[in-house]
């Protein structure tokens, strides 16, 4: 309180507050409170008017309880007749306690903004001020709806006083921030802009902040703000420190102001007029070179400014990420700061070259300074510091440097800080994913990581390795070696177990030509570690014991020995005990054949996105901002292996990896019962009856049309597909010519041949009208992974369709692999001026490429026993949505493209059906079988094929016929 | 198991810290500290529970004792070793306070080593504890071997609170009941709730070792004799009665919710015969205490009556009528009637007494030196109120009041204390006996 001079003190207020100081305890003051509140009640109560000084004193007295803790329910009247007082000291602590004990109080707001808008009227600078603070320190709606119009008037009035003029920036700002809506600057945008040409230094700083904040919200109205702050900075920039007198900091000049107008000059690109771009490099350039300078006072105060506007400056540079000079010469400078001695500092140059790091100009550039950044990581004091550093080199590390930066993360991981150690992890593993050049490496570095630091491994890390691994057959032989040796170790982590169980039970019999590693060997050294581990990894281990029965039968009879022993097949965990026990009986019952198929090798992991990558996004931080810039890279770099797994295998073992029991068979854990059950059932008995639908419908995609429709926009962009084009599409499925699509406009018939895995589609348009169509014109395009599936061709039509005409198009279709979506075809012409657009999906899928294919009834059977792995087969039970006619089904049966076998069935109501998909990949044997059931009027199809997904594709498009 | 015991000073200094186990860091007393003493709300319950930890504490004047723990312990043990270990220090070193405590802190670590071993309850018997805890550490190096090895036989003897070999020419005893009456009590005049708690406290100068026995009017046991002999009953009588017998009258036995004894009285014979009886410390001892629900005499009935004139006046008037026999006198008479809290100014008019606004207090507190039984008196109050901004009513404080009555409300009654003295050469008759009854005011609250 500036005001309470000697002169001017108010004793009795000195004399209260040293009694409460004084009090021995708690109850002591409250009695001393309560006194002195009667004290007060009854001095306003009272009959005599109080003075103003006596006024002034009590409600500095109820302030003074109020900030205390206790409640205060009395008093603002007396506060609020303060206000119309004419000495300073006396408003002034209305002001304060307004301020401080405001409620909204109908009554009592009104008599407050009357005063505050005398004050305001009133011209005297002072009382101005008081009642912009008092405006600004409330800052309720009440006071924003009362004032948000005045207060931009004063703001930019001519006659204001400086000081008001900074006081009302201020209190505009607050009430921008606290209710938008209702401070409109329309009309005073330019000339509140043009603020920053006030002579006065603190206007402008005043000013600039609510510019900041506009601007922020609205950039394109306040563009011109650009260009005067630019030639303000240069001002300020290029001055003599003794141009500014009161606003030279310890020899900087206006630091708070450069600083201001860096960061508004951030919220928008770099400005495209040449001479303003030229005066702002120059800035930043002197700026520059002033760091350099040796340093005019040796005050902490003096470098602090300096570098705020130094650092300030930088960033500025990194966000126009333009100009490849400052970026590289930005870069050095904080080169310089990263040994410095003042630890700040180094915590700053660490973070801004994180960000630097990212811009194409200065990668390289920051890449110089590798051996200081590892030094740092490894010397310095503070953990946020080498957490920075940390950062930092996750930021800087691409392929040239990978290793070094890797092999440097992973040493300071043995020593690292606990809090930062999963991340560290986390990133290890990312970057060793990501620039591993030859996968061996990367699979010793990641058995590294789990070794150092294996508790901070989350799952994700593990499961990637094998995914990896799965998916790189040149890799499988050096990683069962690998994890072999590393599981010699006395002691190894859980997670490295559950690797090596993994690993061994997929690849074991790659190293069981050594003696050394001879399947006996493998399975005693991982049973070693069984004892020492959680539910789960047993249950994978078990998993892995299974699979060596199948990979080296020599070691059967231990490995059932094992499963037999009570403390397996009576183990208290549910999940063991069902392991072992039906691993038992699969090993003891099913023939060498069947367990070869059960225990087939894992087919390979789709790609998907690194798992990893996600989790250390989810984990907040400042190098998640990288990450998710480094994304889109990534993703070409790794794995380039393509997506050589179907669909629903996928799926299944999507689902399963995860999963706690993380299932290596990618079954159910249910389904070794029923494998192991139909020793003698009959022939066509589902064997994974059970497991089957759960497998297909984890992994379907309900409706393979579902189209990726483009953006739907009326300009010349193609429409989205019709809704009614899937209907249309199944209406092709069993047949091969008739009319595609027809409207008033408008007629599309089609044609279509098959042979092998090519097909010739002759598109006839018809134009139904009398007037021609312009610029007709025609594109068939493959959305999303089709384009990878189908080689279409197409001969381009005439633009022009005359009225009553038709034209013909050709299109060639090649079949690479198989596929689920259907093309997309789009029409485009003008009719009468008006635009028409026109999408459909062309009737290619994937049955049109069968061969039929004659067998007998023992052939047909054994193929379909050969193809019984739950995912192999799909099977939908459905209404019929049309009569059940014999011969129409046959016929659309035959349309389908396979054949029909007769006599093949023990019923002689089913229907079964043979045929090869041709692709140019791979050729797709297919089996179907249709029972319908008259009374039910209701179907079962089943499908087994070699390949999951045409199972389950063809399933899904036959269903839709019957 | 007491983990360990501290004690602050208002500002939540520790002047005494003692750490019986191991489970009890250091941290404990900080925790304390900030969370109770310098606690933002006030802390109000007894127990509080932090990070596991239950600290349970006592307040006397502005000095802190707080017992810790990790374990599940009785509360209520941990309480009454409190309530011990205060008057402990109380007799060796007066009223405890900051000064008294930091001038004795030898002392009470002696005392604390002394009363608690590993955190178990041992000794707190002022008597026998001031046999070999003396002040003046020189006069504990002329205690001969013998003398020691009495302390030694007797503290870890039968009767650890008595030593053998007293002597006295006179033999006295006085035995005080005091009690303390609880009321709340509606505007309407209806008992919401009442209970008496009370003690009975003897102080004894008796030679050798006597073998002392208690009656009192309790329901049981006069149940239970009415049907034997009478006899008895009468012999007591005789004997002690005439000095009690408060208002009610009529009523001959009450019932006594539940008591705790002395150390000294055999609790097998109390269990099976009802009978107190015990061989009593040297000196002042809390014989027993007990908690009576039923049938208690109110000696002060309040009659309110509040009137709010207005948003700005409140007109009070307060009636008190004492309800005793009409030879007795209470005395140190104090009612104290709560104020709204925007009170501006009061006037009070009583006719006897001295009434006074203590703004300081929020209260009109109304003084009366003496009163006899079955009378009456008044006060008016005029009450000025500053409007506020608040909507919020006044809670309206129960009307409190404190007294003492020279008679116990619970209706309680000492039928007879015997003595015998088998070995030496003195009866019952020969001991002077007094007794005194004393009935305050507790928790006395009218509501209004």
């Amino acid at each position: 309180m500036p005001a309470v001079s000697k002169g001017d003190g108010m004793r009795g207020l000195a004399v209260f507050i040293s009694d409460i100081r004084n009090c021995k305890s708690k109850e002591a003051e409250i009695k001393r409170i309560n006194k002195e509140l009667a004290n007060i009640r009854s001095k306003f109560k009272g009959d005599k008017a109080l003075d103003g000084y006596s006024k002034k004193k009590y409600v500095c007295k109820l302030l003074f309880i109020f900030l205390l803790g206790h409640d205060i329910d009395f008093g603002h009247m007396e506060a609020v007749n303060l206000l119309s007082s004419n000495k300073y000291t006396e408003k002034q602590i209305g002001y304060l306690f307004i301020s401080v004990l405001v409620n909204s109080n109908s009554e009592l707001i009104r008599l407050i903004n009357n005063a505050i808008k005398n004050d305001l009227s009133s011209r005297n600078p002072t009382f101005m001020c008081l009642s912009l603070h008092c405006i600004a320190n409330v800052g309720s709606r009440e006071m924003a709806e009362a004032f948000a119009g005045e207060i931009p008037r004063i703001l930019v009035a001519g006659d204001t006083m400086d000081s008001v003029k900074q006081s009302a920036a201020l209190c505009l700002l607050r009430l921008y921030k606290a209710s938008p809506d209702l401070v409109l600057m329309g009309e005073w945008t330019s000339r509140v802009v043009h603020l920053l040409n006030d002579q006065h230094m603190g206007v402008v700083t005043a000013a600039i902040s609510l510019i900041t904040c506009l601007s922020s919200k609205n950039p394109d109205e306040f563009k011109t703000c650009v260009s005067l702050a630019v030639s303000r900075l240069s001002r300020i920039v290029s001055s003599a420190s003794t141009d500014l007198q009161d606003y030279t900091y310890y020899f900087v000049p206006a630091p708070w102001l450069s600083c201001k107008l860096l960061r508004l000059l951030q919220c928008y690109p770099p400005p495209e007029d040449g001479a303003v771009k030229g005066r702002l490099v120059e800035c930043l350039e002197t700026i520059l070179n002033k760091a350099q300078e040796p340093p005019k006072s040796k005050k902490v105060q003096h470098s602090n400014a300096k570098n705020a506007i130094l650092f300030e400056a930088i960033s500025l540079i990194i966000h126009y990420d333009s100009e490849p000079n400052l970026l590289v010469r930005a870069c050095n400078q904080l080169g310089q700061f990263l040994q410095h001695r003042e630890t700040n500092l180094r915590y700053l140059a660490l973070e801004s070259m994180c960000t630097l790091a990212s811009s194409e100009f200065s990668h390289e550039a920051v890449k110089t300074h590798i051996e200081t950044v590892i030094n740092a990581l490894k010397t310095e004091r503070d953990v946020s510091v080498r957490q920075r550093a940390a950062d930092l080199l996750y930021a800087m590390c691409d392929r040239s440097n990978a290793k070094q930066i890797v092999a440097e993360m992973l040493s300071y991981l043995e020593t690292a800080d606990y809090s930062i150690r999963e991340e560290m992890v986390l990133k290890v593993a990312i970057l060793a994913e990501k620039y591993a050049v030859d996968y061996s490496w990367y699979v010793d570095t990641i058995l590294n990581l789990i070794r150092i630091a294996g508790d901070y491994v989350s799952e994700e890390v593990w499961y990637r390795v094998i995914q990896i691994v799965i998916n790189r057959d040149d890799v499988q032989g050096y990683a069962a070696k690998t994890v072999f040796e590393a599981l010699q170790a006395p002691a190894c982590h859980e997670n490295m177990v559950k690797v090596g169980g993994y690993i061994l039970g997929e690849f074991g019999n790659l190293i069981a030509g050594d003696p050394r590693s001879s399947p006996l060997v493998q399975f005693n050294l991982l049973h070693s570690k069984f004892h020492l581990c959680s539910v789960p990894t047993r249950a994978l281990l078990l998993s892995a014991y299974i699979k060596f029965i199948n990979l080296f039968p020599e070691t059967k009879a231990t490995i059932q020995e094992v499963l037999r022993s009570d403390s397996q097949i009576r183990n208290s965990d549910v999940e063991l005990q069902q392991r072992a026990v039906e691993y038992l009986k699969l090993s003891s019952i099913a023939s060498t054949d069947v367990l070869a198929t059960v225990l087939e090798e894992m087919p390979p992991f789709p790609e998907r996105e690194s798992s990893i990558l996600a989790k250390l996004k989810k984990k907040k931080g400042p190098g998640a901002v990288s990450v998710e810039l480094e994304d889109g890279k990534e993703r070409g770099e790794l794995n380039g292996g393509g997506d050589r797994g179907g669909d629903a295998a996928i799926a299944a073992s999507n689902a399963s990896t995860p999963s706690p029991s993380a299932d290596l068979l990618g079954l159910r854990s249910s389904a070794p019962v029923s494998g192991a059950a139909p020793s003698a059932g009959s022939l066509l008995v589902d064997v994974f009856s059970e497991a089957g639908p759960a497998a297909s419908s984890a992994g379907v995609n309900d409706d393979g049309f579902l189209s990726s429709a483009p953006p739907s926009a009326a300009s010349e962009d193609p429409a989205p597909p019709l809704p009614e084009s899937d209907e249309l599409l199944n209406k092709f499925v069993c047949k091969n010519n008739g009319v595609l699509f027809e409207n008033q406009l408008l007629q599309i018939g089609i044609k279509s041949e098959y042979r092998q895995n090519l097909g010739r589609m002759y598109l006839f348009y018809g134009n139904k009208t009398s007037v021609q169509f312009v610029s007709f014109s025609t594109t068939v395009s493959c959305p999303g992974e089709l384009q990878s599936q189908l080689n279409v061709q197409t001969k381009t039509v005439e633009p022009l369709v005359e009225g009553g005409a038709q034209v013909q198009q050709v299109i060639n279709i090649e079949c690479l692999t198989d596929f689920i979506d259907a093309p997309l075809l789009n029409i485009k012409f003008r009719y009468g001026g008006a635009l028409q657009n026109i999408s459909l999906k062309l009737p290619v899928t994937i049955n049109k490429f069968f061969q039929p294919t004659e067998m007998a009834a023992a052939d047909f059977f054994q193929r379909w026993k050969q193809l019984s792995q739950p995912q192999q087969e799909a099977q939908k039970i459905f209404k019929a949505s049309h009569g059940m006619d014999t011969e129409v089904l046959k016929a659309k049966l035959l349309g389908l493209g396979t054949a029909l076998l007769e006599n093949v069935d023990p019923n002689p109501e089913n229907y079964v059906c043979a045929g090869v998909i041709q692709t140019k990949a791979q050729q797709v044997g297919c089996l179907l079988r249709l029972e319908p059931n008259a009374q039910a009027q209701m179907y079962r199809l089943t499908l087994r094929s070699s390949k999951d997904t045409v199972s389950q594709r063809v399933c899904d498009l036959l269903a839709e016929q019957f | 198991m007491i983990g360990g015991l501290f004690i602050y000073n208002h500002k939540g200094e520790v002047l005494i810290s003692r750490v019986y186990r191991d489970d009890i860091g250091r941290n404990a007393v900080d925790a304390f500290r900030v969370n109770v003493i310098h606690a933002r709300q006030q802390v109000r319950s007894p127990v509080t529970n932090i990070a596991r930890t239950s600290f349970f504490h006592v307040k006397r004047s502005n000095i802190w004792l707080a017992a810790v723990t990790k374990q599940n312990v009785n509360a209520a043990m941990v309480f009454e070793f409190l309530y011990k270990m205060c008057d402990v220090m109380t007799a060796y070193f007066g009223k405890i306070s900051e000064e008294n405590i930091k001038n004795n802190f030898v002392l009470i670590y002696e005392l604390l080593d002394e009363i608690l071993d590993f955190g178990y309850p041992q000794n707190s018997e002022t008597g026998a504890l001031k046999t070999f805890i003396t002040q003046t550490g020189i006069k504990s190096q002329h205690h001969s071997k013998e003398e020691q090895s009495q302390i030694t036989s007797q503290v870890t003897g039968q009767i650890g609170w008595r030593r053998e070999g007293i002597k006295y020419r006179r033999n006295e005893l006085f035995l005080d009941v005091l009690e303390s009456v609880n009321l709340l009590m509606s505007p309407q005049g209806q008992v919401l709730s009442a209970h008496v708690s009370g003690r009975v406290v003897m102080k004894s100068y008796l030679s050798g070792m006597p073998e002392c026995k208690f009656g009192m009017n309790d329901k049981i046991v006069i149940d239970k004799q009415g049907k034997g002999g009478a006899t008895e009953e009468a012999a007591g009588k005789s004997d002690l009665g005439g000095s009690g017998g408060g208002g009610g009258g009529g009523k001959q036995s009450i019932a006594i919710d539940d008591c705790t004894f002395h150390q000294c009285v055999r609790l097998s014979k109390f269990d099976a015969e009802r009978s107190i009886s015990f061989i009593p410390p040297d000196g002042e001892c809390e014989l027993m205490r007990y908690r009576t629900t039923k049938d208690i005499i109110l000696p002060f009935r309040v009659i309110p009556l509040v009137r709010e004139v207005g948003r700005t006046k409140l007109e009070v008037k307060v009636v008190i009528k004492s309800n005793f026999k009409p030879s007795l006198l209470a005395q140190k008479i104090e009612v104290r009637i709560p104020t709204p809290l925007n009170t501006s100014g009061v006037q009070v008019i009583c006719m006897k007494g001295k009434a006074k606004y203590k703004a300081s207090e929020n209260a009109i507190v109304w003084k009366i030196k003496r009163m006899a039984g079955m009378k009456e008196s008044q006060i008016s109050a005029e009450i000025e109120l500053l409007p506020t901004n608040d909507k919020k009513k006044w809670a309206r404080p129960p009307i409190s009041m404190n007294f003492e009555v020279p008679f116990a409300p619970s209706g309680l009654k000492v039928r007879y204390l015997k003595v015998f003295e088998p070995k030496l050469n003195y009866s019952d008759h020969d001991v002077i006996k007094w007794v005194r009854y004393i009935g305050r005011s507790g928790i006395y609250e009218t509501r209004c």
